[in-house]
């Protein structure tokens, strides 16, 4: 019937891979803990991770699938390094938000 | 048909650990929304046949790095509830929502208005598709290995720089004899702001005895 | 090949000015004067032989152009450093080497003493070098080098001697009248470019007799150079710089103002005489009108100046009216002939009256002149030629030049010539005078001057005033001793009761009380007589003094009747009064000048007689310089249409007008029979009150358009260029909000541009 019918196109991974980025972007600007922060950030990489392999899926390449290989990888260099941002920043003042960094004020 | 409950009960879960994510007032149960999040996503790949990506993002996303987050937010105590009612900055909740929608919307818009969800066109290349009859591992290997291999080699040194970064940005003072040249830049940097104005964003020169 | 050596003619005298600019002062006096001599002697060697190498092609060929490099490549717009070697140029280079060899040679005697020497031929063999560069370029831009070159050179020779205020003040006069003629000559250039693309000699002529230049475009450049020639050969309106510019040495005067920067509008207008031929005709009648006029009202304003060099220096301005009113009516030839011949002649003058000035002390009022022939012979000798070549006396050259230029304006408009021939008669009779006046009549010099003699008189008036004042204090001392007298007088009478008194109260028995009280009383009696008598002898003195006041004041009413009666004469003055001046003056006795100066005189005055010989009249093939000059003018110039007898019969009227001038000036100046002073009225002596004029207006109406020129500069301009910056800063301190330093909003700021792409995109592509 209409159900049998149905298949899972792109077009729902990519819905799905937009929601999530866009929570991920709205919570980024909301919060100001530094690491819910970063979370939020591994939130919209992985949105974009699942479009990545949907596209690979459509398109029978297996580029989609390296694609996030990389971001994977890249991802992890990218929360070690922030997070020893974070702690640094930590040592000086407990506490801190992204809202106290503001020495760059024009 | 088992796809389709599949795929809506994975991203009901994706969905609704983004939520709170964002939503969650402790970092530390943002953090366990994370780690849901990030099994709904592995839920997600599975039903698109990509196995190997499906474990990757198990073992590395799930169990490194929130891990590491989690350790992180131990260690500094930065659990303490952020009170999301109260916003310094003006008009930044209002922009982020519409901000969200905007994105959430012209990305819709996109994927519905495009004739078929994808616009391109696979490479053709048959070393690179997907369903050539070996499995997805092998094929990621294959290609990864030869056609990736300078990049693959790239990131390893990337790994590398990230773990001599994180090293160095956390020492602490009172060990660093040696490599005091190695010092992060002091944040005790002279204020560029008018003496008094947005007070409460300045960071605060006061040393601490810390770690 | 001769033609070749073209550009040494202007690279020798800047060879002198850079040699005497690096070793001036220890080359010293008069070394650095010999060196810009030689460079210029030099040059005219050189000028001598690319004029052989020209005469030895043929007619038609006569136009050379030496390139030496190029100079101002840019885009479609090319400009070479080159030389136009063709008749017009050689005939203008061999006079201004020439005659400026013989200046340089003279300055060696003149400025024997000052300080300053070198630094003098310095810039005489810069002004050469700038001169030469105005002659022989081959394009617009090269003689505008050349033109603003003894612009700039003018002004500093004039203000030489520039810690005289007036000096100083001359000099920039000069520079800054010439500007504004050469905004004109400027514009003329850019016309020029716009119109045919080129700015060389070559390709003007060419396009002009191509027919390319049309009528309005030609009329335009017309006037527009005649404004720019008008700056610098000193034409009415612009002329007012050249009298003044006689502060400087006298060489300079001979050299600038006489033979050759002044030429040089004339020389630039024959020189694009294509461009003339094209324009509309009254463009060219007001050149020719601007010329007449000026003639005439130069001439009229020399009647009555009494230095000898301004006199000159409005003669000049007249004789070069003369030659824009050939230029104007295409009468090209007559210009250049008398250009040559005011050439010799007028420095020739400008050099004898130098001469003169020297011998004099540097006094250069022609009243204290007179009688100089005897002590200054070869000076009077060679004077007395430049007169008579310029009064028109046949077979002077001037004559010949003069008269060429008188049958042509005959030709054109009766009243042209009739203008000429009245500037001619001025011209006679106040050269004339000038001749009179300082070499003839009695030896004036160590004459009591006039005001030296009211100033005599004024001393005595002051003298005796001084006597009645003196007096009157006299009074005032006698008055004083009255009332002391008196006072005296009066204590003596108190002494004299008081004895009374006490005689009477004395005891009559006592004798010695009573001896000694009529003693006293016989003391004070005494002493009242005298006090007394003093008082009368003071008052005495009195009257005395104020007899002597009255004397006095009639002295005083004596004297100013005999300073009211008395004349310019020496009466009731004797020998003793006189001042100190006026016995220098007696010792003084002026002499004739060193060699130096007397050779360029005795040379010039040769040249004066016989530069006549170029164009006589009398038949064609007598016309040297017409022929020679004929391939430059392209036969742009006007035919003369006079048979012979008419030519003789102005040729006498001519002579006649002259004649009547140096009569008049005899009359006047040496038999005495007319009084001076009417022909010489203060209104002439005053230039028609024209400088006075300008200076009025430009103190007053023109101080406040300057003034609102700066203020639109100050306020409006600068307010643009500031306002621009203030907006620049305001903008970027509005933007400066933006750098909160915060994350957050950066992150935000982020996000919108990113919205905004994909949107972006989204509208753009199709589906």
């Amino acid at each position: 019937m209409i159900l049998a019918e149905l298949a899972l196109t792109p077009p729902y991974y990519l819905v799905l891979s937009a929601l999530m980025f866009a929570i991920g972007a709205t919570g980024l600007l909301i919060r100001r803990n530094p690491l819910v922060m970063f979370m939020c950030v591994e939130l919209m990489l992985n949105g974009v991770n699942i479009s990545f392999v949907a596209f690979g899926a459509d398109l029978n390449d297996v580029g989609g699938q390296i694609s996030v290989f990389f971001v994977l990888v890249v991802a992890a260099v990218e929360v070690v390094v922030g997070l020893a941002l974070v702690v640094a920043i930590n040592r000086r003042r407990a506490d801190a938000t992204a809202d106290d960094v503001s020495l760059l004020r024009g | 048909m088992a796809e389709f409950i599949t795929f809506f009960f994975g991203a009901a879960v994706i969905l609704a650990g983004a939520i709170g994510v964002v939503v969650a007032r402790n970092a530390v149960h943002s953090a366990l929304f994370l780690i849901q999040t990030l099994l709904g996503v592995a839920v997600i790949f599975v039903v698109q046949e990509a196995h190997f990506l499906a474990a990757v993002q198990i073992v590395v996303y799930a169990g490194a790095i929130v891990i590491l987050f989690l350790f992180v937010i131990m260690l500094l105590g930065v659990d303490k509830a952020e009170d999301l009612g109260v916003e310094p900055i003006a008009g930044q909740k209002p922009l982020a929502v519409v901000l969200g929608a905007s994105l959430l919307a012209t990305a819709i818009t996109f994927v519905l208005v495009a004739t078929d969800g994808a616009t391109g066109v696979g490479s053709g290349d048959p070393e690179r598709q997907l369903d050539s009859g070996i499995t997805d591992i092998e094929r990621i290997g294959r290609v990864l290995f030869t056609e990736y291999a300078v990049a693959f080699q790239l990131t390893a040194a990337l790994l590398t720089i990230g773990v001599i970064g994180a090293v160095v940005l956390t020492r602490s003072r009172s060990t660093a004899d040696q490599l005091d040249d190695l010092e992060p830049a002091s944040m005790d940097l002279p204020s560029l702001a008018p003496e008094g104005a947005n007070d409460e964003h300045h960071v605060d020169t006061v040393e601490e005895d810390a770690s | 090949m001769l033609l070749d050596l073209a550009f040494l003619i202007p690279a020798l005298p800047l060879l002198g000015f850079l040699v005497i600019l690096v070793a001036g002062r220890r080359l010293g006096e008069p070394g650095a004067g010999w060196v810009a001599t030689m460079a210029m002697g030099g040059s005219f060697a050189a000028a001598a032989a690319v004029f052989l190498g020209l005469l030895g092609e043929d007619a038609d060929e006569r136009r050379h152009v030496q390139t030496l490099w190029e100079w101002v490549p840019v885009g479609d717009f090319s400009v070479d450093i080159g030389f136009l070697v063709d008749p017009l140029s050689i005939t203008m280079t061999l006079f201004i080497t020439g005659v400026g060899a013989l200046i340089h040679l003279y300055s060696i005697g003149y400025m024997h003493g000052d300080e300053n020497f070198s630094k003098f031929f310095l810039y005489l063999n810069l002004f050469a070098f700038s001169m030469l560069m105005l002659v022989l370029g081959d394009n617009l831009l090269l003689t505008f080098l050349g033109w603003e070159g003894v612009g700039a050179c003018s002004y500093f020779l004039i203000s030489f001697w520039f810690t005289e205020e007036a000096n100083a003040t001359a000099g920039k006069k000069a520079f800054v009248t010439n500007r504004i003629g050469d905004w004109g000559f400027m514009v003329a250039t850019f016309l020029i470019f716009v119109t045919i693309g080129s700015i060389e000699y070559v390709d003007i002529i060419g396009n002009a007799e191509g027919g390319l230049i049309s009528e309005s475009t030609a009329t335009w450049i017309t006037v527009l150079l005649l404004i720019g020639a008008a700056g610098k050969s000193a034409q009415f309106p612009l002329y007012l710089w050249l009298p003044d510019a006689m502060a400087g040495p006298t060489p300079v005067s001979a050299l600038i103002h006489a033979a050759t920067m002044v030429t040089s509008g004339i020389y630039l207008l024959t020189r694009v005489n294509p461009v003339l031929a094209e324009a509309a005709s009254w463009s060219t009648d007001l050149i020719a009108w601007v010329g007449a006029l000026t003639a005439l009202f130069a001439a009229t304003i020399a009647v009555a100046q009494n230095d000898i060099k301004k006199v000159l220096a409005y003669s000049t301005v007249s004789q070069l009216g003369y030659m824009f009113l050939a230029v104007g009516i295409g009468a090209y030839i007559a210009a250049i002939f008398h250009m040559i011949t005011h050439a010799f002649f007028k420095a020739l003058l400008f050099l004898g009256s130098g001469s003169v000035i020297h011998g004099m002390h540097h006094d250069q009022d022609m009243r204290h002149y007179g009688g100089l022939q005897k002590l200054m012979p070869i000076t009077s000798a060679t004077f007395i030629v430049g007169w008579l070549a310029i009064a028109g006396v046949p077979p002077f050259s001037g004559f010949w030049s003069k008269d060429e230029i008188l049958a042509y304006a005959y030709d054109i408009n009766p009243v042209l010539w009739v203008i000429g021939l009245l500037t001619a008669l001025l011209t006679a009779f106040y050269m004339s005078r000038q001749v009179f006046m300082t070499f003839f009549g009695e030896y004036r010099y160590a004459d009591v001057r006039p005001e030296e003699i009211s100033e005599i008189w004024d001393n005595r008036v002051a003298t005796a005033e001084a006597a009645v004042a003196e007096a009157k204090a006299g009074i005032g001392a006698a008055e004083e001793g009255v009332v002391k007298a008196q006072e005296k007088l009066d204590k003596a009478a108190e002494k004299l009761e008081q004895r009374e008194a006490e005689l009477a109260e004395v005891d009559e028995s006592d004798d010695k009380a009573v001896d000694k009280a009529t003693k006293n009383l016989e003391k004070a009696k005494d002493g009242v007589v005298k006090a007394q008598e003093a008082v009368d002898e003071v008052t005495v003195s009195v009257d005395a003094a104020r007899a002597e006041v009255d004397t006095a004041r009639a002295h005083v009413e004596t004297v100013l009747a005999a300073a009211a009666s008395a004349g310019d004469d020496l009466e009731g003055i004797s020998d003793d009064d006189l001042p100190a001046a006026v016995k220098e003056r007696r010792e003084f006795h002026p002499h004739e000048s060193p060699w130096q100066m007397t050779v360029p005189l005795i040379l010039l005055s040769g040249a004066a007689v016989i530069a006549g010989v170029m164009n006589l009249p009398f038949s064609k093939d007598l016309h040297f310089l017409e022929k020679w000059l004929e391939p430059t003018l392209y036969g742009n110039k006007h035919k003369l249409g006079l048979s012979g007898g008419e030519l003789w019969i102005l040729a006498i009227v001519a002579v006649v007008i002259g004649a009547v001038g140096i009569a008049a000036a005899v009359a006047i100046y040496l038999q005495k029979r007319i009084p001076a002073e009417r022909v010489e009225l203060p209104i002439l002596a005053r230039g028609w009150r024209y400088d006075e004029a300008v200076s009025d207006f430009m103190g007053g109406p023109g101080r406040k358009g300057f003034d609102l020129v700066a203020w639109f500069d100050a306020t409006i301009v600068d307010g643009i260029v500031n306002g621009t910056g203030r907006l620049v800063r305001t903008a970027g301190g509005g933007l400066r909000t933006l750098q909160t330093g915060l994350v957050r909003s950066y992150a935000a700021l982020v996000a919108v541009g990113a919205v905004g792409l994909i949107a972006w995109f989204l509208v753009r592509t199709t589906f």
